[in-house]
């Protein structure tokens, strides 16, 4: 049997989700990262002076991007999964022939394009403030799509394991935005205590920002190769729960 | 050929409740069949297990002669499910449900836009292409999960409770529909708790009860075997006790009135000239009895628990 047609059905309705509510999914990151820019790249900037050899400005551009990649990729699916979850609309797709893996698929790669569009229209604002040019654009492309995977993957299993509305809301809140934060989105870890330094070797998002920084303005704190290493190893095992949790039907079949 | 074959079909949910003891059951390609039993009997839990959205415990489902398990895609190709609750996303157009669902079923775009339009207009919901489904009637909504139940043009269409709280006139239109289904060769299986709804639809019959299946036959002979009816006599004066005529058995629920269980083969003529001849004027008669009730107190007579 063919699924390309099933996978490109919940594809599509994915992008159409996002874009019919546009006002709530790709209208508050420009203003918010407009922002950041303003407020920490200008404002605050000018006065921080340069930093691993750029300016502040250039050097929070990256991570602005990738953190609103990890933010909108992670909210896209497990919003979407959720409510068709909860509405019950799943079921849809369980009575018909489309295997798990394709349910996987549609709603990782409508969080991928959700993260992507996102991370585009970012760094088109970040045009405004900062003159970027890109060092290497096959490793920046890479890194973002790898991201906005894993994330997407992650929202997916929040999704599922979720039994309420706040239960969906606690992880981008507790852990994506502070180890967004702590991952390097705004200093070097160099500039940290040596504690917090090893500390932070701990948090994979500060690995992707760095590598999106290298990729974008050839500046790092990490060693690039480990970064990728790391990504894809999350992305295997969150697929591997992800398609388990969807064979055991946790969630969705009594 | 069996659209559906079930063998040995138990379910016990996560809390340790035992929906289904153990079903067996088969449905003719090209029937009309029905799943009748009382709230909780374990119909819809049967349902989920035969279009994936339940797990079964233990046994085994076929459907046109495809293992659930085994030849799992088949399976689910011929089937249209019309679930019990509405399940499809408010936010959406009615087209754009129906649309979609043939998309997962793998039909390519141009022949799903044709079938779409054609379980629409079937459904008499084409003028509602483009509303958003929140807005719709229950009725319609229901329409709507018919309609998305066909895209595909499954040959085994199963609706739960299909006219559970729709009023008259829109329970008999789908009947009608329902009808016209059948007709054009889909096999249907329906589940309902009115014995009159599946009188005036269904050729076959099954009876669950309480996770059992209490008696599979074809609908006339079932029919036949209900025999009694009861009635409520309403008296012009009242009585002290109940008058004695041969054949019926008669109690006197008040002063005035009188509860008669008539006989289908002795028929309410004799009872009256009866009556008559004792001086009792009758002012109004109504029939009492729910005949499901009636059916379901004889099968639970007959075949106590745990026999079946
Ligand atoms: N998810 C569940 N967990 C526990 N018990 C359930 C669940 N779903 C249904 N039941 C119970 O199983 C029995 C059969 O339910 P159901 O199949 O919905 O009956 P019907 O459709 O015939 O009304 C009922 O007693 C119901 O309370
Ligand atoms: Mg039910």
């Amino acid at each position: 049997m063919n699924y390309s047609i099933a996978y490109r059905t919940i594809v599509t309705k994915e992008i159409f989700r996002f874009i019919r509510i546009w006002p709530q999914t790709l209208l508050p990151p420009a203003i918010t990262t407009a922002l950041y820019f303003l407020i920490f790249g200008k404002l605050i900037g000018d006065r921080v002076g340069a930093i691993n050899g750029v300016t502040y400005m250039e050097y929070i551009v990256p991570g602005i991007i990738l953190m609103s990649v990890i933010s909108h990729s992670y909210a896209n699916v497990v919003s979407s999964f959720y409510s068709t979850k909860f509405q019950r609309n799943i079921e849809e797709l369980l009575v018909a022939p489309v295997p798990n893996w394709v349910i996987l698929s549609g709603y990782v790669s409508g969080g991928i394009i959700r993260g992507l569009l996102v991370g585009t229209v970012v760094a088109l604002i970040s045009l405004l403030f900062a003159d970027i040019e890109v060092k290497n654009p096959y490793i920046t492309l890479s890194v973002m799509l790898l991201t906005a995977t894993l994330f997407s993957l992650a929202g997916f299993i929040n999704a599922v394991l979720a039994e309420s509305f706040d239960d969906i809301s606690i992880i981008p809140n507790f852990v994506l935005t502070p180890l967004s934060y702590l991952g390097g989105v705004f200093f070097s870890v160099k500039m940290l205590p040596t504690i917090w330094q090893s500390i932070s070797l701990g948090n994979p998002i500060l690995y992707m920002i760095n590598a999106f920084r290298y990729g974008l303005i050839g500046v790092t704190d990490v060693d690039i190769q480990l970064a990728f290493m790391m990504t894809g190893g999350l992305i295997l095992i969150l697929t591997l729960v992800s398609l388990f949790l969807l064979h055991k039907g946790i969630g969705i079949k009594n | 050929m069996n659209a559906l074959s079930i063998r040995n079909l138990k379910k016990t949910y996560n809390n340790g409740f035992e929906a289904l003891k153990g079903i067996d059951l088969e449905v003719q390609a090209g029937d009309f069949f029905a799943l009748l039993g009382p709230n909780g009997a374990g119909k819809s839990t049967t349902i989920g297990i035969i279009s994936s959205l339940v797990n079964e415990s233990s046994g085994s489902v076929s459907i046109f002669g495809h293992d659930l398990k085994a030849e799992r895609s088949l399976a689910k190709s011929c089937l249209g499910l019309v679930p019990q609750e509405v399940n499809f996303n408010q936010f959406d157009t009615v087209k754009s449900i129906v649309f979609n669902q043939a998309g997962y079923y793998g039909t390519p775009r141009k022949l799903a836009l044709q079938r779409t339009e054609h379980c629409l207009k079937q459904m008499d919901l084409w003028d509602k292409r483009d509303t958003v489904s929140r807005r719709l009637s229950g009725g319609m909504k229901r329409r709507v999960m018919i309609a998305r139940a066909m895209v595909h043009a499954p040959k085994l269409l199963i609706l739960d409770e299909p006219t559970a709280g729709v009023d008259i006139e829109i329970r008999r239109s789908m009947w009608k529909m329902m009808q016209e289904v059948n007709q054009q060769g889909t096999t249907i299986i329906l589940t309902t708790h009115y014995l009159e709804e599946a009188e005036s639809l269904c050729r076959n019959i099954a009876i669950i009860d309480q996770g059992r299946i209490v008696e599979n036959t074809d609908m006339a002979s079932l029919l036949a075997r209900l025999h009694v009816d009861h009635f409520v006599l309403d008296l012009a004066e009242p009585l002290a006790h109940a008058p004695v005529i041969s054949g019926y058995q008669i109690q006197r629920i008040a002063d005035k009135v009188l509860d008669v269980a008539v006989p289908k083969e002795i028929g309410l003529n004799y009872l009256f000239s009866q009556l008559s001849a004792q001086n009792i004027n009758v002012v109004s008669l109504k029939n009492k009895s729910n005949r499901l009730e009636q059916l379901f107190l004889n099968l639970i007579d007959t075949k106590p628990a745990g026999n079946s």
